[in-house]
């Protein structure tokens, strides 16, 4: 496998996002692309979101940093100042690529937008991650994870009837944007390769969360019906069947399947049977069975008769046999459950990142996915604030130590 | 729609099923990919016997869930039971650039698709399997689906509140993750490829995405030993954080607080209630400490005004707020409906309805849908004539001996 010259490799990003866009750029950095992370001289705001390693508060220390920024290099530039525009220009006229997650208008009001930008640099594609996009009524709201998540139709759906509807712990929102934005990035990529042809790509992070929340907007479209939040049942319609359970140490998720699916239901059964449980679940024939004909009491009675058995068993237990029996059923798993997990430690998803600066190496979640070509993943670790101005402004745009001093004096990097 | 799509060209064999595979050739249809979708009548796409079923009436061709997730494709159907119809599958395999599929691993190679096979058709084949687990591994072969393996990926987990059983997402979320990466996945394979004319087999596994978006959490544990707990809907670093209940039946709205600043205009847009004087409440160490009765007296005052009063209210003082929208309220958000979200179209079945567009426009090439998911075998004939050439008299032959089933 090529781990060195990776596919991307021949582009170039600049990558001037903070959290509502690092993982876009994280993204065509896992495939090779050369991404280079523009903060502001002393570093990015979202420097600050935690968790920090070892729980130390320090712009370098941000795990949130480390997560979505490695695989970049990073520099520091004021784009505010007269200089750094010109700076920035003179970057933009040899990448593919730039990234941003400014307030609409903000560019075109540094003199940087995509107009200005495609004329210095035609084949240049510009994304940027906002909000709600470059226009519209919402385009000033303030906003936050719960508020995107609750907009985007993911909340409604999720939680306890008698309580507040629930919105994922770890933040969801930027994650779907700069991911959903990193796909946009590429097909306009693709575009420009067959005719030479840059553009501009606007993204919502509102859009995205609706991008990523199903079911309501179906359940409303067709049916003029509202998907609700049941706890752990799932909305189908007519019924809701159970999804996560209860066991011994924990939580499982499965459900009782009919019709088509009904040998998955039987398939439990037959455990239970064969430690002489579930007595009262004999006879009953999951396939013929239609859950457009059942009542949602049919279905709790049913499950009635699971919940005791399911509480004798430990999770790992019933994953077992859940696996040797051809179930779809899951253990309820917290990050140390990931950490020990046999697959993923199978399939080497762990990496160990060497961090000089902390003089440790940290286990990286390493890749969403596997080529037979290319190592696709975390190679290195996220950038220290302005770690690479030399390597950038001296090596490659070729300013002298004077012009980089009097940059450095005038805090323009 | 004028001059040429960002994708054109570009095509894509398509053999998946249910969400993941599906939403990510979806996308590339949008954009100008000729994607054709294969089907059997002995094994049909579960969701066109999912739900909702158009006016409740069940029918293969009637499922919104199927429709969502397939427009823009051709359909047809082949017996993959039978050796003509492994054989026309082969057969379009010389004509693809990109095969994708999402069946259980081992699948493709009962039928004799595997990517070995599919390289020995054509060499410089792109191959994308979205599984849940991966390919290789000891639980690779198990089967299962967004909705259940998002508890093994730590989702569930941490969507609950403290003192209750996980709710769970409602949703397959693990599904809603992987497409982004496919889709990037491929198109820089076919970057790849024109440069050096080699293929690639890309494993796209739904656990290891669906973890990558939990790379801060699971940092916390491999760093500072630290178990990531589910916190309801609330912020470390923000009170009041949360959905609030306003007037009507079951209408929610989200509210975050994080600076003082932000504190002053949530007061100021809840008209200076006598409680938000309290000392207690002026700083945000104080709210967390008071959160479960700050969460109390918020809502005391939300109640009065439905969701959207609540969301401008807090809006036009700068405090972040937005209703917490069902499927209603997505058709009708003012900002979804000036970015054209939503794309009437009418289904031959399912009658005019809404398709919705990607989160993403692009200025020159931007993503449409022209055409509704296909109806069970609707472009059979059209594939096996136009993208195949095949003759009449052979397509009949076929016809009869049921390979198109």
């Amino acid at each position: 496998m090529n781990t060195q010259a990776l596919p991307l490799i021949h582009y170039r990003a600049l990558d001037l996002s903070d959290e509502k866009g690092f993982l876009c750029g994280r993204i065509l950095g896992d495939f090779g692309a050369e991404v280079i992370k523009i903060e502001k001289p002393g570093g990015d705001r979202s420097r600050n979101i935690g968790p920090f390693y070892h729980d130390i508060p320090d712009p370098e220390k941000s795990l949130y940093w480390f997560a979505y920024n490695a695989n970049k290099r990073g520099i520091t530039l004021n784009i505010e100042t007269k200089e750094g525009q010109e700076v920035f220009k003179r970057l933009a006229k040899d990448v593919d690529f730039i990234i941003e997650s400014f307030p609409p208008g903000y560019m075109a009001k540094l003199g940087l937008d995509y107009a200005v930008l495609s004329e210095l640099n035609p084949r240049i594609i510009m994304t940027s991650i906002t909000p709600f996009g470059q226009s519209g009524p919402y385009r000033d709201y303030k906003t936050c994870d719960l508020v995107y998540m609750s907009m985007g139709g993911s909340v409604y759906i999720a939680g306890d009837a008698d309580r507040a509807p629930l919105r994922l712990s770890i933040e969801q929102a930027y994650l779907q944007a700069g991911a959903q934005a990193a796909a946009a990035t590429m097909i306009a990529h693709h575009h420009r390769q067959t005719t030479g042809e840059g553009q501009y790509v606007d993204v919502s992070i509102e859009e995205s969360a609706a991008c990523s929340a199903h079911l309501s907007s179906f359940f409303w479209d067709i049916g003029k019906d509202i998907a609700k939040r049941q706890g752990s049942r799932v909305f189908r319609g007519k019924v809701s069947p159970r999804i996560i359970w209860h066991c011994k140490d924990g939580f499982f998720s499965w459900r009782i399947w009919v019709a088509g699916q009904g040998s998955k239901t039987k398939a439990m059964v037959e455990w239970m049977n064969s430690e002489g449980k579930g007595a009262d679940l004999q006879g009953i024939k999951w396939e013929e069975i239609d859950f457009g004909e059942i009542t949602q009491q049919q279905l709790e009675d049913w499950e009635e008769s699971f919940t005791d058995f399911f509480l004798i068993h430990t999770k790992a237990e019933i994953y077992e046999e859940a696996i040797k029996r051809g179930m779809i059923l899951f253990p309820v798993n917290n990050a140390k459950d990931l950490r020990e997990d046999e697959q993923l430690e199978a399939r080497g998803f762990w990496k160990k990142i060497d961090h000089p600066e902390l003089g440790t190496a940290l286990t990286y979640p390493g890749a969403a996915l596997k080529s037979s070509k290319f190592y696709y993943g975390v190679r290195h670790r996220a950038p220290l604030i302005g770690e690479h101005n030399g390597e950038v402004y001296s090596h490659e745009l070729g300013f002298s130590t004077e012009e980089l001093i009097m940059l450095k004096e005038g805090g323009v990097i | 729609m004028k001059g040429k799509q960002a994708l054109e060209g570009v095509n894509i064999l398509d053999f998946s099923w249910v969400i993941a595979g599906p939403a990510t050739t979806r996308y590339l249809a949008s954009h100008g990919a000729t994607v054709v979708k294969v089907e059997s009548k002995n094994k049909l796409d579960l969701f066109r016997a999912y739900i909702p079923m158009a006016s409740g009436i069940p029918g293969v061709n009637r499922c919104a869930t199927f429709d969502a997730y397939n427009n823009d494709k051709y359909g047809m159907t082949l017996d993959m039971s039978k050796t003509k119809g492994i054989e026309i599958a082969k057969r379009l395999v010389s004509w693809a650039d990109v095969v994708v599929e999402n069946f259980m691993p081992g699948t493709m190679e009962r039928w004799e698709l595997s990517y070995e096979d599919l390289r020995k058709i054509k060499p410089n084949i792109i191959m994308v399997s979205l599984s849940m687990q991966g390919e290789t591994g000891p639980r690779s072969k198990q089967a299962g689906f967004g909705t259940e393996l998002q508890s093994l990926v730590g989702f569930t987990n941490l969507i609950s509140w403290p003192d209750r059983i996980p709710a769970g997402t409602n949703n397959a979320y693990t599904d809603f993750v992987v497409p982004w990466y496919a889709i990037v996945a491929i198109i820089t394979a076919l970057d790849h490829r024109s440069r050096t004319g080699e293929g690639q087999y890309i494993d796209v596994c739904q656990l290891e995405g669906g973890a990558m978006f939990l790379s801060p959490a699971l940092f916390d544990y491999t760093v500072n030993g630290r178990i990531a707990a589910p916190s309801g809907n609330r912020s470390p670093n923000a009170a009041p954080h949360g959905a609030y209940r306003c007037r009507g039946e079951n209408r929610w709205c989200s509210i975050g607080v994080f600076t003082y600043q932000e504190w002053q205009s949530f007061v100021n847009a809840m008209g200076d209630p006598h409680w938000s004087k309290d000392p207690k409440f002026d700083t945000l160490l104080g709210r967390k400490q008071h959160e479960d009765e700050l969460d109390k007296l918020v809502e005391t005052e939300t109640i009065n005004f439905t969701a959207e009063e609540v969301m401008t209210k807090m809006q036009s003082l700068g405090v972040a707020a937005g209703i917490v929208a069902t499927g209603k309220d997505l058709h009708d958000d003012p900002q979804l409906k000036h970015r054209g979200h939503f794309k009437l179209l009418n289904h031959a079945e399912i009658g005019l309805h809404s398709y919705e567009l990607p989160s993403w426009r692009l200025s020159k090439t931007p993503a449409d849908i022209r055409m509704p998911s296909p109806l069970l075998g609707e472009h059979t004939h059209y594939v096996a004539s136009k993208i195949l050439g095949m003759s009449d008299e052979e397509f009949v032959e076929l016809l009869q001996a049921k390979v198109f089933e």
